[in-house]
């Protein structure tokens, strides 16, 4: 593999607990820099689990607790002397079902600006939302209409309100829980095209349960399967280039599930 | 928009086969010089050309699949797609062909055998200029163009009939230089059989941009006279 990027997020022997139940079991993987990284896998394996760990989500879940580390940087993000709201202003999320605020366009992004300490003029707030539309290649279409509520556009400009909003605090990471899974084709291809554009200043782990999506979009890909005793704890089973991945499969298991014989 | 990523490999990948078709008119024009100067250092050249060609036409393959596998290409780029691994292989046995011919160099050494050089210049010539505009139309999707080139195909069929029987001639006029004199039916062959898979290409450039799968028959092998 080529192992020439920077690491952002690396994973040593991680486990994840819901109670008592071994949800994740010892994954070790690295997210390189300005790459885009794609979590597949069948359902219930643990893939948006582990997206979740990577910026402190899943202590959200009462019962959820972690063994193992979470490295952003070289540092620990669980370590007792960092703040979890830093943790996600540096690594943003969007989710499957695009969640803008019920708020105007230019809203769903200023507020997220003000409530991370923006305290500029007028001016230059509108300055950074049009930067942060322009970045998820929505300007043109909105720019005429900032002031309507941001549930008012189709459903594939909504996702890329999301992902405006989440550049628009310049985070390093972005994690992306099926960003396209409720979209129709052109739509996904428009998201997944800005993805590749976002990859030049950030980087993106995407979970799906498109692997064709995945094929289409990653530079990296972990495929990861329940294991373990009953089959019930996710693992990554492999992680290799996507082009390997989805050309010459180390693990059997991978094979048979791109290829749909799994299961 | 949502095509870029797609276009960007396809175009790669046209612009790749582009640069091995021109490594395999080089090696075939430069194969027939050797014939002619007899020059056995330029026909190792060209073995270890056909090296590189090899080579070459692996990673396109890979590149291919690669792309097919992660992009999932569907109707014309499908088509495209399945039409150049055709090329790809069609353009490395046309390597072959180089190689064969820079090997009857090489086992032809200081033999005194009549060489019908002037017929086997132009059907290279021919053959390679076909070849160019071939790739040319493959690439550019033209497949008014792709349906053209065959015919030209009738002129290398006459030279070859040309030089076969002045092959044949120098055989009966001077039988202990008949296994040098054979050779050159190799060269011959050689030629004749690249310009036919011209028409192969041709084929495929059709049926990329068109979707029609048939056989474009200006002429047929039985013309060349073997």
């Amino acid at each position: 593999m080529d192992n020439n990027h920077n690491i952002v997020l690396e994973t040593q022997n991680l486990n994840i607990y819901y109670g008592d139940f071994l949800a994740i079991k010892d994954v070790n993987f690295k997210v390189f820099r300005n790459q885009i990284t794609a979590i597949i896998g069948p359902s219930g394996c643990g893939k948006s689990t582990l997206l979740r760990s990577f910026n402190r989500m899943n202590e959200l879940v009462p019962t959820a607790r972690s063994e193992g580390k979470i490295l952003f940087n070289g540092e620990d993000i669980n370590d007792p002397s960092i703040d979890p709201v830093e943790v996600r202003r540096r690594i943003g999320m969007v989710f499957q079902k695009p969640n803008p605020f019920p708020k105007s366009i230019y809203d769903n992004i200023a507020w997220g600006l003000k409530i991370n300490g923006f305290r500029g003029s007028k001016s230059e707030l509108d300055d950074l939302v049009e930067q942060a539309l322009r970045g998820a290649a929505l300007w043109d279409e909105v720019k005429d209409k900032l002031d309507q509520s941001g549930l008012s556009l189709s459903g594939g400009q909504q996702q890329r309100l999301c992902i405006a909003r989440a550049i628009a605090i310049k985070p390093e990471v972005i994690l992306m829980d099926e960003p396209a899974s409720a979209l129709d084709p052109i739509a996904t291809l428009k998201i997944e095209d800005l993805m590749r554009e976002l990859k030049e200043n950030y980087t993106i782990v995407i979970v799906t349960h498109n692997m064709q999506e995945a094929a289409r979009v990653s530079d990296y890909t972990a495929m990861m399967m329940l294991t373990g005793e009953g089959e019930r704890s996710g693992t990554v089973i492999e992680f290799d280039r996507t082009d390997i991945i989805f050309t010459r499969p180390k693990d059997k298991r991978t094979e048979d599930y791109i290829t749909g014989r799994f299961g | 928009m949502p095509r870029d990523t797609l276009i960007r490999q396809i175009n790669h990948i046209r612009d790749e086969i582009l640069i091995l078709g021109s490594m395999v008119e080089q090696a075939t024009l430069s194969a027939v010089q050797a014939l002619k100067n007899r020059d056995i250092h330029l026909a190792h050249e060209i073995f270890e050309a056909d090296q590189t060609i090899n080579e070459k036409r692996f990673a396109i393959e890979n590149a291919i699949i690669t792309l097919m596998a992660t992009q999932q290409p569907m109707a014309r780029d499908l088509r495209e797609m399945t039409a150049m691994l055709e090329v790809n292989t069609e353009l490395e046995r046309m390597g072959d062909y180089a190689k064969g011919i820079a090997k009857v160099v090489t086992r032809l050494g200081e033999s005194e055998a009549n060489i019908p050089i002037q017929e086997i210049e132009k059907m290279a010539d021919i053959s390679v200029s076909m070849l160019h505009r071939a790739l040319g139309a493959f690439v550019s999707e033209n497949h008014i163009q792709a349906l053209a080139i065959p015919k030209e195909d009738d002129q290398v069929d006459e030279l070859f009939n040309q030089a076969y029987r002045k092959i044949i001639e120098a055989m009966i006029a001077n039988p202990n230089l008949i296994d040098h004199t054979n050779l050159m039916l190799w060269v011959i062959h050689n030629l004749e059989r690249l310009a036919d898979r011209v028409t192969n290409i041709c084929e495929r450039t059709v049926f990329s941009a068109t979707g029609e799968l048939f056989e474009i028959d200006s002429m047929d092998e039985d013309d060349a006279n073997v």
